[in-house]
């Protein structure tokens, strides 16, 4: 085993994320290990949730897991930090409908028709988890964070096809709501605060951030296995970068490709 | 409380493709020129520098170069009767704003349409009879043919500096272009794009079938290339970050790589941003414009006099703006009268996912117009007879990037989420692929535009209505086409398949394409045309509405390079004629 797959392996096994210029020895170690340490030290501290509650925290946390959950092929939507995720959307400009249209009446309209509720996604967020709770609470004597994994799966696909009822929102209207963001946290840039460790990148193989393939688009059924590159490992130059800024890629071995 | 400022020659309402092609040419002729823009100004460096430009949450999901619906959208509704509402988010398609419009964001598929889609009534009629079309049907001729507009998708393609394959050069088929195209006095500028492996593959099988396969006109570039405005633009690097996107490398031909950088030099010119045009002002007889009303970032209202009104925006705003300011006849589906707001038509778009085992496809690589295509069920390239509708479409598999928030097929059977889902994703990420089936749509009677009873933007003002729905000819059509990609998929060895031809309602949720077209449609009959064949507003002539806003309907392409040309052949009338006689030109 080589010195780098080491370095790489045991990287990603403290949790970090892995510098993708690290391997081309084009900083001092010096600089290396300080952008190291800042970013176990960033990793290390709790995130502040600025919009959920504790609650509403157990709820998402308990919910992504089953969409998107952990198992043999890596983390799930939980362990990417999702639920962060979610909470920084919803307390930013997507949470307020900033740039859509907001104007009413609201009247439901047809399918066709698409988003016409009068609440925000973050309101819808609040009254879905509260009424969904409330059902839980109802129906099994627990909140939904609480209830036993056969039956949270059980009241997600209720909420998926309907088939509960919800006082606030129509449950399919919040539920494809949460899948959505919920598949975005898991495959957006990190710099939003899901997609931890690149994980949802790492599942499929993506790149990342754009890069030069201009000679490699004719090579044909050849698998491209690239460290992934992420926003802050350009701004933080933890990536080698050429004079446009594209990320010069670490390739990686066959048995750390992941997919 | 409105300013009155001094007069120019010339203003364009709208800042993207057309209006700053217009701009330039008119500015250079010795006239003032203002373009009026109601986003932000924006350019290569620094707006589209990585990292951040490509970014797949901000701005293909999060769309941050498109229109801000907050200040103004559209309603909409499937039929006449229904209740329109508006449409709150982006989803079917995403109308560019700010300096550059939706030629920034665009993926750069740059077609010339058929000298049959010219003529779509008339030769169908000829070949095929009353029978062929539905009653309802109101496709028509365009006033302008093919031959006429030749030299002018030529200017615009070397302007754009597009890359292909010629297929037909004065009448002389060529191998390796496509065949059906009509013939093109020079080639392309630029050559072709790379072929990806997903284009190899396709293009194999669609060989194999007897088809003609050759690469997608492209506006990436395939080299640095300079155009006749002597603007340098970078080669094209195939990272995957086209559509929804600015191009870092200034590849992608667009108002800023093309045309902007001499604009903004030339002194007859000045460029308003944040300038939103809320009215033509007309005369006492409503015969003649005398300029146009905005209202600036602080709140203030300017009245710009100007002898030419060049409505240069997006189609829904070009055609909103005449409804608004009383230019024209509002058509009336009821009685089917009238004209502004006549022949609103989309894109009928259908797909095939083909799966693999054994291939990977590297699909997070590649350029907005990397495709290999087949134009052999498009237009009036296949005889229609018996199969119960007109028209067709390029099919292609594009390589135009892979951002995994979007792009994550399953087959179809797979739970939408949970542990199976994962599996799916992870195992076909890579091993899977889309073909297009890019369907033209006819118009119709009840599919229209009119200002909504109800909902308003910013200023007080009436949005614009949509109605519209598909109609029998368009889901036979793309059924038809549907078939025909899922044999090319099934040839090229996919082990499985989701095949989705376009059916039900028309939804505006899902993206499709930002294809649409009509509104304020050219023709030679003003009864049934808003603009004449030179695109000048049949009832005020000091006014030209440029864009697919006067396609009378859609082809079986993506619209740009037939808007390119349209805008050339507007200008030429302009320029030769019109200045020096202002006046109808039809």
């Amino acid at each position: 085993m080589s010195n780098r797959r080491q370095f790489l392996k045991s990287a990603a096994a403290l949790g970090a994320a892995i510098p993708a210029g690290a391997a081309a020895q084009t900083k001092s170690d010096h600089d290396k290990q300080h952008a190291h340490n800042m970013r176990q030290a960033a990793a290390a501290q709790p995130r502040p949730y600025m919009f959920l509650s504790q609650d509403e925290v157990a709820f998402l946390d308990a919910a992504v897991s089953h969409l998107i959950p952990k198992d043999e092929l890596g983390p799930g939507a939980k362990e990417a930090g999702v639920t962060y995720f979610i909470d920084q959307q919803l307390f930013g400009g997507y949470g307020s409908m900033a740039r859509k249209y907001t104007q009413g009446p609201w009247p439901e309209g047809t399918p066709q028709q698409g988003y016409q509720s009068p609440l925000t996604p973050a309101a819808v967020y609040r009254a879905g988890i509260r009424d969904t709770n409330a059902y839980c609470q109802k129906t099994y004597g627990k909140t939904f964070g609480a209830l036993a994994r056969a039956q949270q799966d059980e009241v997600l696909k209720g909420l998926d096809g309907g088939k509960i009822e919800l006082e606030q929102v129509r449950s399919p209207f919040f539920f494809n709501m949460l899948l959505a963001n919920t598949i975005e946290g898991f495959f957006a840039d990190p710099v939003y605060g899901g997609n931890r460790d690149k994980a949802g990148w790492k599942l499929v193989g993506f790149p990342g951030v754009a890069a030069v393939y201009t000679s490699f688009i004719e090579k044909h059924n050849v698998p491209y296995k690239a460290q992934p590159v992420s926003i802050a490992d350009i701004t933080g130059r933890l990536a080698k970068v050429d004079e446009y800024g594209h990320p010069i890629h670490v390739m990686l071995d066959d048995d750390q490709a992941g997919a | 409380m409105t300013t009155k400022l001094k007069p120019v020659d010339v203003v364009t309402v709208g800042v993207g493709l057309t209006g700053t092609i217009l701009a330039k040419e008119l500015a250079d002729s010795g006239l003032k020129v203002v373009g009026l823009e109601r986003g932000g100004w924006r350019d290569t460096h620094p707006d589209f520098d990585m990292p951040h430009a490509h970014d797949e949450l901000r701005y293909a999901r999060r769309h941050e170069l498109m229109q801000d619906l907050s200040r103004e959208t559209l309603t909409f509704r499937n039929a006449i009767g229904d209740t329109a509402l508006p449409m709150r988010q982006m989803g079917s398609f995403l109308p560019g704003e700010g300096v550059g419009g939706a030629a920034v964001h665009w993926n750069g598929v740059t077609w010339r349409f058929l000298p049959w889609d010219f003529e779509t009534r008339s030769r169908t009629l000829a070949r095929y009879g009353a029978g062929q079309l539905a009653e309802d049907c109101t496709s028509q001729d365009w006033g302008v043919t093919y031959d006429e507009l030749e030299p002018h998708f030529d200017r615009f393609e070397y302007l754009y500096g597009i890359c292909g394959k010629a297929g037909n050069l004065k009448g002389q088929i060529q191998p390796g272009g496509n065949p059906f195209e009509g013939p093109r006095s020079r080639d392309y500028p630029n050559p072709p794009m790379k072929t990806s492996h997903v284009g190899a593959i396709y293009g194999k099988a669609a060989r194999e079938l007897g088809y003609h396969p050759f690469p997608a006109p492209s506006a990436n570039m395939t080299r640095p290339y300079t155009n006749p405005y002597g603007v340098t633009l970078g080669a094209c690097v195939y990272c995957g970050y086209c559509e929804r996107f600015g191009c870092e490398m200034g590849a992608k031909a667009s108002p800023q790589t093309t045309v902007l950088p001499v604009l903004m030099k030339n002194p007859n010119y000045e460029l308003r941003t944040l300038a939103n045009v809320i009215k033509v002002n007309l005369d006492f007889d409503r015969k003649r414009a005398t300029g146009v009303t905005y209202v600036d970032s602080r709140g203030r209202e300017f009245e710009q006099p100007a002898d030419l009104v060049l409505l240069t925006s997006y189609v829904f705003n070009n055609v909103r703006l005449m409804l608004l300011s009383g230019i024209g006849k509002p058509y009336d589906p009821a009685a089917n009268t009238g004209v502004v707001g006549r022949n609103y038509a989309y894109q009928t778009n259908g797909n095939v996912t083909a799966f693999f085992e054994d291939k990977v496809f590297n699909q997070f690589m590649g350029a907005g117009a990397l495709s290999m295509m087949i134009d052999d069920i498009d237009g009036d390239n296949f005889d229609h007879t018996g199969l119960g509708f007109i028209g067709g479409g390029w099919i292609g598999a594009a390589s135009s990037g892979a951002r995994p928030i979007d792009f994550h097929p399953v087959p179809s059977g797979t739970p939408r989420w949970g542990s199976e889902w994962k599996k799916a994703v992870s195992r076909y990420y890579n091993r899977a692929f889309g073909i297009t089936t890019h369907g033209a749509c006819q118009s119709y009677r009840g599919n229209c535009f009119d200002l909504d009873p109800t909902y308003r933007d910013a200023y007080g003002l009436p949005l614009l209505r949509m109605t519209f729905d598909f109609r029998q000819n368009e889901y036979r059509m793309s059924d038809y086409m549907t078939k025909k990609a899922a044999e090319i998929a099934k040839a090229a060895g996919a082990s499985r398949m989701n095949v989705n031809p376009r059916t039900g309602k028309y939804s505006i949720v899902p993206y499709q394409s930002t294809h649409n077209t009509g509104g304020a449609v050219m023709g030679a009959d003003p009864k049934t045309s808003a603009v004449n064949k030179y695109l000048q507003s049949w009832d005020v002539p000091n006014v030209f509405v440029i864009g697919a806003s006067a396609f009378p309907q859609n082809g079986g392409y993506n619209p740009t390079g037939t808007v390119g040309a349209l805008t050339f052949h507007a200008l030429e009338a302009i320029k030769t004629r019109y200045l020096k006689q202002p006046g109808p030109l039809a």
